[in-house]
Formats: structure tokens, sequence, C-alpha cells
């Protein structure tokens, strides 16, 4: 499976390059389910990074698990992660020690990748410094407007919202801060009119 | 210390409510200097920046922040809606400077404009504020926030008319990094707190195409502290409702379905967002004051040209527009009711309501 490309939409929706090796003291990669694909891809280019790379790992949301693929490359550290929560804990201790010039590697979900940006982020990194390919799953991270409950995995729009109940449609608005899309009340206007829930998001 | 308000409602502020029972109207007086946005029978987006310079006396821009007889009513609306949900003000940590900046603004300005009602006094930084309509005495230290009840945004916005963005100028371009957000034409601050220019725009359909946002940011990077600027947008909301916000959406969106013809005139409101922008001093950020002005059918078509055109923008409107300003359901409708206003005579060019 290669890059995933995703229809024209607003500008706030985030959008994905190809990750390329560049010189630093640190190449700091996170990836989830087929993103490991994109990991591989990237050493292949240039396999010096290795010496110096740390690999953070955990099964997509589809349940593809491709920990084997990382394990096999020979990064100086991977670690395999239970969920995205739990390599968040990590990767926020590995970022205490990043030095100047650390180069920051993102591929998998949007989910994935959207958390990890939020929190490199928040130690100053500009975001745009931050590669990012999108892999896999195109499931999406949702916050309701109305009751701020985050969705994980939405695959559907409308959905129903995980906290509050309530019936939501899903907008391109994304926010870099939450790392999370829009879900806003479908039937706030006409009340219990809600349409069927199509699958737009695998 | 707290910022509790005794309201001094009299024969000029009204005592009115913008929720419930929404006793919300506007006085005669208040009809003549509504600002209407439409210039001419059309409409389509446009930039249309001016300078913020006073404008015509008893108009809303002869002054730089209008106060006028809703004021204390929706300061009350205002705490009404933050005492719900506080995420409605937000402010991220490097940008409380640039609120301090606000307060100056706000306060030398109102206390210069309406010395009836607003007093600064300044003892180098030990300040002294007396809002009388609110019923404020406050006595407190420039740029030290242990001094105020609230960070200096907050304390200011909760008193002052309109929602304020505080925009951070870094990397070529604006962020949108802190604001007071409680009269909203249905966006949230929550999600948007952090965007830059572009992120922020990004759901407004057929503008990024027409390259007006592109235009707009390069003009206020250019703008200049003391050469503040204005424009307008407008919307149409269904009661006198202030705090449109995606947040409460469940709780007023069923309000749009509600109208007849018959109730057309009293429920259906020109929401008129009268926005200025300020360069602040210290912080660099830029101010962004989104006033809203809310006027029933039947009060603006008691001026004769306004009854004319308003029929006329509604009827053409691009119907992406009408969709994003929320009432595409009750365009037709809206017209319907319009159309007894309008005995097709020419509109004179311009805005004000005779000339």
């Amino acid at each position: 499976m290669t890059k995933t490309e995703f229809p024209p939409s607003m500008i706030s929706r985030p959008v994905y390059g190809v990750l390329e090796p560049r010189a630093g003291a640190l190449h700091l990669i996170v990836a989830d389910g087929e993103g490991a694909e994109a990991v591989a891809e990237l050493v292949a280019k240039d396999s010096s990074i290795l010496p110096k790379s740390h690999i953070l790992y955990t099964a997509g949301p589809n349940g593809t698990d491709l920990w084997d693929k990382i394990a096999a490359l020979g990064a100086k550290q991977a670690q395999k992660a239970a969920s995205i929560p739990t390599l968040l804990f990590r990767l926020a201790r590995v970022l205490q020690d990043a030095p100047m010039g650390a180069q920051i590697y993102l591929t998998g979900t949007e989910g994935l990748m959207g958390q990890a940006e939020r929190d490199v982020m928040a130690l100053g990194f500009p975001h745009a410094d931050i590669q990012k390919e999108h892999r896999g799953s195109t499931v999406r991270r949702v916050q309701c407007v109305h009751c701020k409950g985050i969705t994980e995995n939405v695959k559907t729009d409308p959905f129903q919202c995980s906290h509050c109940g309530l019936h939501l449609f899903v907008r391109d608005h994304y926010s870099r801060r939450l790392a999370a899309f829009q879900g806003v009340n479908i039937d706030a206007e006409d009340k219990g009119h809600i349409p069927p829930a199509v699958e737009r998001f695998k | 210390m707290s910022l509790d308000f005794k309201y001094g409602f009299d024969d000029f502020f009204r005592d009115e409510t913008y929720c419930d029972d929404f006793t919300y109207r506007n006085s005669p007086a208040a009809i003549r200097r509504f600002p209407f946005p439409f210039d001419r029978d059309e409409y389509m987006y446009s930039v249309n920046m001016e300078p913020h310079v006073p404008g015509r006396k008893g108009s809303v821009f002869e002054k730089t922040f209008d106060v006028d007889e809703h004021y204390l009513s929706e300061m009350r609306d205002r705490a009404r809606v933050l005492a719900r949900d506080p995420l409605r003000c937000q402010s991220l940590p490097h940008m409380t400077l640039a609120g301090w900046d606000l307060l100056e603004l706000i306060m030398e300005t109102k206390a210069r404009e309406y010395p009836q009602w607003f007093s600064l006094t300044k003892d180098g930084t030990h300040w002294h504020w007396i809002n009388r309509p609110l019923g404020i005495d406050q006595k407190f230290t420039f740029l030290d926030e242990s001094t105020l009840p609230y960070g200096p945004m907050e304390y200011i916005t909760r008193q002052t008319q309109g929602d304020f963005t505080l925009q951070d100028e870094r990397d070529g371009t604006l962020w949108v990094d802190a604001g007071m957000v409680t009269t909203q034409a249905d966006w949230s601050l929550d999600f948007n707190i952090g965007m830059n220019f572009h992120e922020w725009h990004a759901p407004v359909p057929l503008a990024h195409e027409k390259g007006i946002f592109d235009r707009a940011l390069k003009f206020l990077m250019k703008l200049q502290h003391g050469s503040p600027v204005r424009r307008y947008n407008w919307t149409m909301t269904v009661n006198p409702l202030l705090d449109t916000a995606p947040e409460t959406y469940p709780e007023w969106g069923h309000m749009r379905t509600a109208l007849t013809q018959e109730n057309m005139g009293h429920m259906m409101h020109l929401r008129v967002e009268l926005q200025t922008l300020y360069r602040l001093p210290r912080s660099n950020a830029i101010c962004f004051d989104i006033r809203a002005y809310l006027g029933k059918f039947e009060e603006l078509v008691t001026v004769p040209k306004w009854g004319r055109r308003l029929h006329r923008v509604v009827r053409d409107l691009h119907p992406d527009l009408a969709a994003y300003k929320g009432f595409l359901r009750n365009r037709d409708a809206m017209a319907q009711w319009l159309s007894h206003y309008d005995d097709g005579a020419p509109t004179s060019p311009g805005w004000w309501p005779e000339d």
C-alpha cells in the first residue's frame, strides 16, 4: 500500500507528504499500522539514519500490525506500544531528551499523527518542520463541538458521539491543537431526522 | 476580588433579554442608527475595508467603541453564557501582554469618548477605572494580573460589547491565540484557537477561490498602531440570540423551523457585524472586534429604502452563501415576507436610511 490520496478539501484539513531522510542528531519516528511500510521506505532511502533512530510503533485501528517489519530494521531503539495513548506517554519522555536538530517523522493514521504532532508542537517545535506521511486507515478522530468529547476511529458520517450521544456530522474543519476534526449535531434543526450513516472513513 | 455588576438600567439603557422570553428590541432611535450593511441591491463577498475613523454624528461609528442602549443587557447575557461555558473565553499563555494592550485601548478610549459613563485616572502604573453603568470602581496595577479579578482581556471584555479575538503575528501570518466569544455567528473559539488566518477561515465558501483571504491577510499584516480599520459582515438570526454558538446549536437550531409569514417580522433578525481591527502597541498583536447588531425585519422595513433593498438582496443571494449563513431553508419565505415592502422603486446608492 502506498501513500493515501485525499480528495481536495478545505484549507484547515491536513495534507501529508512523503517521508524524506534529513540530517539530524536524532531520528524520532512514530508510526502505526501500515505506517511501518513508510518507515521501511524511509530507511531504504538512507540506512545511515538507523544508528541514530528511535522508533515508536503501535498497531493500526484496523488491526494491521507490522511490528516484525519495524523490529527487523535494526534501529538503535524500537518499541512496540500497546495503544496510541501508551505510545504517547513514551513519546513525551523521549521528547524531553531530544537534542537540537532532532528530526521527527510521523506516519500512519491521522489520529496517531495528529496527537503526536500536538505533543511535539507543545514543546515549541514548529509543525511545518514535522514530516508526516499518511498510510492505512482513514478513520477519524472527532471532537463533538457540543460536549467537547473526542470519539476515536470514527468510520461513518453521521455518527453518534461516544460521550453525549448526539448524532454528529463530520466536518473537514480540523484543529491541530485538539488533533481532531469537528463533529456537529445533525438534527439540531429537525429533531430526530438523522440520515443513514455512510461509511466515509475506512 | 470579583466583578459584580450593579446594573444601572434607566431611560437609555434597556433591561431586556437575549434568551427565553426574548424581550430584546430596538427603540425608534436605535433603528435609525442601525448599521444596515448593503450599499446596493445585491451582495457578494468583498474585503470592504475602510479606515475606522469617527463617522456621522449619532451613527454606530461616531465613537471608536459604540456603547448603545443594549449595553447592560448585553453584558448580562455575556456573564450568563460564560457561567455556563467558561471555554468561550480563552487566552494562550503568550497572549497576556496583548490582553493588557486591549485593556488599555478600551479604557483610555471609552474614558475619553464617554466621560459621563467611564473614567480612567493614572498615577504611574497605579490605575483607577470607573464604569458607572455597570457600577464598577476598580483600582489596579497595570501589567500586574494579580490586581484584577480576571486576566486583562477577560476583565475588560466582560464590560465591552462585541466579541474580541487577539491575533499573534508570526511566520508570515496571523494566529488566533486568544478571544472572548459569546456573540458569534456559529463558530467555536475552543475549536479554532491556535489556528492561522487561512485555517480559521477554511469553512467559508467561494472566498478562498476569489483570493479574498490572501488579500485580506496582506492588508492586515501592514496594519499600523493608531490606524484601525473596519468592515462589515452580516447573517440572519432567528430570535434575538446573541449567542448562536456551535456549542449550543442543539438548543437554538430548531428555532429556524418555527418561522411563518405571521411571525417573520418579529422573529427574523438581520445580524450585522461591525468588525474593527487594531494593531496593539506592546505585543504587536492585532485585536479583532466583532460587534453584533440585531435588527428585526419589522424594524428594518420601517425605513422604506432598507425594506426594498433587503428584499432584493435576500431574493438574489448566491445559494452557497445562503447555506453558509444558515438561512437557505428559510430564504424563500423571507423573500416572500419582504416582497410586501418592495414596490420596485429604485433605491439610492449607499446605506444611509434617507440619502
